[in-house]
């Protein structure tokens, strides 16, 4: 005889094979859609693996991918542990992507401080565009949720805008493109590939120093407080407002260096939103749930996610699928990470009732 | 004066499909579940409506699918908070980017394909706010609506007395994904008689904030989308004379404004105090 | 002999690592009430939820009116004639008392509340029952809830009625009223249960008794003979009675508190003007029924709640408006109301907890980082100390009793050099030996020179440990005055109905 047991909690070990196993029915289901978009599913999964992993450049563009990823799911890691619920990384991201173009463009600066610059503004930019999302959280108590989303949208419309008039290239004829980047503002790659290595390098150091600042920092401690028990971390005297601010600050600032990367890195200009963000911010949120809260995780896990956006690359050049089939994936995916969750507090028995 | 009527009819028009979504999600919300995926619900009514109609020639049929298919995207929604209790803002979430992914991936052959009978406007926007009267009169007249805001209010108490909390929960979650497929039928059938992928636009998030701004009560909820119809009509008329962005950027702003006052007037007290808590025997 | 209308053989209920039930056996005879009793945790809870359908007993056997039944949920239970009136009321707070009682009945799909009033008329002539119907619950008394929880179970035709604990909320006058509606049930044939863990009251009701310890049925007694004998039975050991305290070397006030007014979250008066002086090793216990103003009262000595008007000094200076931070650090201890929720952050090590006070100083802290040897070996320390029955200082704090939580919350709050210790419910929830030591630890502190408020809805719990006793009524504070110069019924009163006339007697 088989039965469910309730375990309150579990070990570390099960928590991470259930989530195993929830990715494996995310990829298991998504058969199902290649199938009824009328792809076979062996071809698609056979394809995929030929474009991505059987293949250096897939690689490369996994790597490529997953650096927007890495740095915003470590910042998300930190703002979920704190019960901060940004899902406004893509316009943060979009806003520190126009912040360093800002600065590449139009303010004069010796060619060695131009990139620090940039990712300085982009930081700050993105912040401070989380900021209005955790002001109103923390002061009137406006569901961070909503207003972070409609940010998303707003930064959109204010990157058109940009690209459509006041910033649109000279040069360029009917595009709405800004002028290209001068060469001091752009970011090295690494040979043949789309891999800006120093925003790779940030993006590990940064996950890895938060990891610490969670762990082994009074503000780490203050912040998993708050997250934990709101009552808690009122009683101890902690002061909610400027946790909550902070770790919008840093999440926040962390997707702005992330559009600095694909300002400076790929496109080495401001360019329609659509294009410079393929959806980031939100598959982010699964780069931080599968990490379980750990900056330093996400460096595995943005790979995981880089991987299968490279994998969406492929399906749309080799079988000619739009790219919403990562969406569709991030999205069966995140749905069986949360729902699998709770089993996890659920142990197999066998035999006989004890 | 002629002018001020078509006005407001199409500020009407422009806020059936926000209407129809947030009588769903007042309905929802009120027995205790949040569902943030109305936008993917929408998505996929949408598609379904437009793909049933145009396959069978017959928009009606096209109306029973739309709001099937937002049903059925509901009890995802529903199995996954209800049944497994996980964090029902995540699930939502995840319920959107899946609705809008499928949607736009499946959608991809209808994308330019014709509509031969469109749907009058006029017929959804008198029955969302029939509708909404319903739903008024249920809530607080009958035994079912009282079952359903006691399961809102305080699921334990509601299962003490031996009322299915789940299947109450099921049920309004089902029933606000219809509404919000019915949303998304409007938006293909009869609206913008088409498919295109994305064609939700924001409506659904809308939707969800309009449920809070009118403190999930659904005959408020008919003045409130009609105000925030007005409000992209005027856009609408203004272009030209404004960058366009930012009329386009406006409803987005708007929401979020929206959430300010009604945090500001205090109205979130009136949500209902088991909304967003899942509900497991013997935690109480 | 009458046919019991309720038997149980033999029920045994395991959870995870505890026994809840062991083979317990209970008979419930027809115009009777027979008690339960035993401390928290002896296992009267889960056998009230077998009994109720919420859980499944794994051996064992149920006969009703001589007939084995099962009950899988509360529904079947209502069928089969168990009503449970709740320790908590479960009611749907904004909702009224009509609907909140048809919810409960088979009633029309429309307008479900119409046809209640005849009924409700009817059960006021048979018991005395009277509730007005259009009040919304949050606006009744924990008695008026009561009340509604007991017409709701009788309207639905219950013979059995089990009462959990039923008089923890009540004054003592109101648990005379309560008494007076038993015995009217009963007299019209009904059986009660009724749960308790208080002897006088068990004694004053019961025709039987039946006594849980540790999950087993350790005696049934036919009628209930002397509280000595009770109690043994319920503790495993003799216990005394005497008053706790000793009499109190009152030193100069610590906590002076002048016309103090807060207002409660939903911006009502919470605190009407209250003044009194707390002074050094007094212990001074604030009695009253649940929401009358004393978790305000606690919050806003605690910094967790502005006071819209009066004045708090503390050592003659004022501290009105501090912060919770710059509060304990000028003495101010507060063992708060909800252990779990407030005292503990449960998913965080015991270590973590116990450094919830001051992990942002030395030695805890050293600069930004925290120190985790340090933090350790005080977790190390204080398990020792205090007997934390935690395997080590990384576990958890959710995976600890309620009793250990209690300690890692005093071993923190009472470390240092204290000037008031704020206490709510400092025992609730935990067994007899757990509150003993709760309270020797309070006591002693007092000999240090401490002063304890302390506020509890345990009327024996204030009288045995207080110096002093206010009310507090309606946010009125009625005294305080000497312990010794009141009794209980006294207490009772002022409970009720807040009157102050009387004399303050101040020190």
């Amino acid at each position: 005889m088989v039965r469910l047991e309730f375990d309150p909690n579990p070990p570390g070990n099960r928590v991470w094979l259930v989530m195993g196993l929830a990715v494996l029915a995310a990829i298991a289901l998504s058969s199902l859609i290649f199938w009824s978009y009328g792809v076979p599913p062996v071809t698609a999964y056979l394809t995929l693996f030929k474009g991505t992993l059987a293949n250096p450049a897939g690689i490369a563009e996994s790597f490529r991918r997953a650096i927007p990823l890495l740095l915003i799911g470590a910042g998300l890691s930190l703002a979920f542990r704190s019960q901060f619920f940004n899902i406004g990384a893509e316009g943060q991201l979009l806003l520190g992507a126009s912040a360093a173009t800002g600065v590449a463009l139009f303010i004069p600066l010796p060619a060695e401080l131009k990139l620090v610059t940039m990712f300085l503004a982009g930081f700050l930019a993105g912040g401070a565009y989380a900021l209005i999302a955790a002001l109103l959280k923390s002061r009137l108590g406006v569901n961070e949720i909503l207003s972070t989303l409609m940010l998303n949208y707003i930064a959109v419309y204010i990157v058109q805008f940009l690209v459509n008039g006041p910033w649109k290239g000279r040069s360029l004829m009917g595009f709405a493109y800004t002028e290209q980047f001068p060469a001091a503002a752009t970011l090295p790659v690494i040979g043949g590939t789309l891999i800006h290595w120093p925003t790779l390098l940030l993006g590990v150091l940064l996950a890895l120093f938060l990891q610490l600042i969670l762990n082994r920092s009074t503000i780490g401690y203050e912040l998993r407080v708050v997250g934990e028990n709101l009552e808690a971390a009122r009683y101890a005297g902690i002061n909610i407002g400027r946790t909550v601010l902070m770790v919008a600050m840093l999440s926040g600032g962390l997707a702005g260096l992330a559009g600095v990367g694909e300002a400076a890195g790929i496109h080495k200009r401001l360019l329609d939103p659509a294009q410079i963000s393929l959806g980031y911010g939100f598959t982010a949120i699964i780069v931080a749930w599968l990490a379980r809260g750990n900056p330093a995780l996400t460096i595995f896990t943005a790979l995981l996610m880089g991987l299968i956006f490279a994998g969406g690359d492929v399906m749309k050049l080799n079988l000619q699928m739009p790219f919403r089939v990562v969406d569709v994936f991030s999205g069966l995916l995140l749905m069986f990470l949360i729902g699998s969750e709770p089993l996890a507090r659920y142990r197999l028995k066998f035999g006989r009732r004890a | 004066m002629e002018e001020i009527f078509s006005a407001l009819a199409r500020a009407m028009a422009f806020g059936t499909p926000i209407l129809l979504a947030a009588l769903g999600e007042v309905v929802v919300e009120r027995a205790g579940v949040v569902n943030l995926g109305v936008e993917g619900m929408m998505a996929v009514g949408a598609l379904a409506a437009f793909a049933a109609a145009q396959t069978s020639g017959n928009p009606f049929l096209g109306v029973v699918a739309g709001v099937l298919a937002g049903g059925i995207a509901a009890s995802a929604h529903a199995f996954v908070s209800v049944n497994l209790r996980a964090n029902q803002f995540v699930s939502g979430l995840a319920l959107t980017m899946l609705g809008l992914g499928l949607s736009g991936l499946l959608g991809n052959k209808y994308v330019g394909a014709p509509l031969e009978h469109p749907l009058a406007e006029t017929g959804f926007t008198w029955a969302a706010v029939v509708l909404s009267i319903v739903i008024w009169l249920v809530l607080y007249f009958t035994r079912t609506g009282l079952v359903v805001r006691s399961v809102g209010e305080n699921p334990a108490a509601a299962d003490a007395l031996g009322l299915e909390v789940y299947l109450v929960r099921y049920g309004a979650t089902i029933f606000g994904g219809m509404m919000a497929g019915l949303a998304g039928a409007f938006l293909s059938l009869a609206y913008r008689p088409s498919w295109s992928d994305g064609m939700t636009s924001g409506l659904g998030w809308i939707a969800v904030a309009l449920t809070i701004f009118v403190a999930w009560e659904s005959i408020r909820a008919v003045f409130g989308a009609f105000f925030f119809g007005l409000l992209y009509h005027l856009a609408f008329r203004l272009q030209g004379r404004l960058p366009s962005e930012m009329l386009l950027a406006l409803p987005y702003l708007l929401v979020i404004v929206v959430l300010t006052l009604a945090a500001l007037r205090r109205r979130q007290g009136n949500a209902p105090e088991g909304l967003g808590l899942p509900y497991e025997r013997g935690t109480r | 002999m009458r046919e019991p209308v309720l038997k149980l053989r033999g029920i045994s209920k395991r959870f995870p690592g505890v026994v809840a039930n062991d083979q317990v056996d209970l008979d419930v005879y027809p115009g009777e009430v027979h008690a339960l009793l035993g401390e928290n945790g002896a296992g009267k809870t889960t056998l009230m939820n077998i009994l109720y359908g919420f859980y499944q007993p794994d051996e064992g056997q149920i006969e009703l009116s001589g007939r084995p039944v099962r009950i899988g949920s509360p529904a079947e239970a209502m069928r089969l004639g168990i009503g449970l009136v709740p320790q908590h009321p479960l009611l749907v707070r904004r909702h009224s008392v009509a609907e909140n009682l048809a919810l409960g009945l088979p009633t029309g799909w429309w307008r479900p509340t119409k046809p209640l009033g005849k009924r409700l008329h009817e059960l006021k002539q048979q018991y005395r029952l009277d509730v007005e119907a259009g009040a919304l619950v949050e606006q009744l008394s924990p008695g008026e809830k009561q009340r509604v929880e007991i017409i709701r179970a009788l309207l639905r035709g219950a013979k059995i009625l089990i009462l959990d604990e039923p008089t923890s909320v009540l004054t003592p006058q109101e648990a005379g009223e309560l008494f007076k509606v038993i015995q009217r049930i009963t007299q019209s044939g009904g059986a009660v249960l009724f749960i308790s863990h208080r002897l006088d009251e068990v004694l004053e009701i019961a025709n039987r008794v039946t006594v849980l310890r540790k999950g087993k049925a350790v005696g049934s007694l036919t009628p209930p003979t002397d509280k000595a004998t009770l109690a043994e039975m319920m503790v495993g050991r003799q216990v005394s009675f005497e008053r706790e305290r000793g009499m109190a070397k009152r030193g100069a006030p610590v906590l002076e508190v002048q016309k103090l007014s807060v207002f409660s979250d939903r911006g009502l008066p919470a605190l009407r003007s209250v003044s009194f002086n707390l002074h050094q090793g007094e212990v001074l216990g604030v009695a009253g029924v649940a929401g009358n103003g004393q978790s305000e009262l606690i919050q806003v000595l605690a910094g967790l709640r502005k006071a819209v008007s009066g004045s708090v000094k503390l050592d003659g200076r004022d501290i009105t408006g501090k912060t919770p931070r710059q509060l304990h650090t000028l003495g101010v201890a507060h063992v708060p109301e909800d252990r779990i929720r407030m005292g503990v952050v449960p998913s965080m090590s015991v270590a973590q907890n116990l450094a919830l006070r001051n992990y942002f100083r030395p030695p805890f802290s050293k600069g930004l980082w925290l120190d985790q040897q340090e933090l350790d070996q005080n977790a190390l320390r204080q398990i020792r100390q205090h007997e934390i029955a935690a395997p080590k200082p990384g576990t958890e704090a959710r995976l600890l009793s309620g009793g250990n939580i209690q300690k890692i919350i005093l071993a923190r709050e009472l470390a240092g050099n204290l000037k008031v210790i704020l206490a709510v419910h400092p025992t609730y929830g935990l067994d007899v030996g757990a509150s003993e030591q709760v309270h020797a630890t309070l006591l002693q502190k007092t000999q240090e020179g401490a002063a304890v408020l302390l506020v509890s809805e345990d009327l024996d719990e204030i009288i045995s440990l207080s110096d002093c006793v206010g009310v507090l009524y309606a946010g009125e504070l009625v005294g305080p005055v000497e312990a010794t110069s009141v009794t209980r019924e006294q207490i009772g009163l002022w409970m009720m109905r807040g009157e102050t006339a009387f004399t303050t007697i101040e020190a």
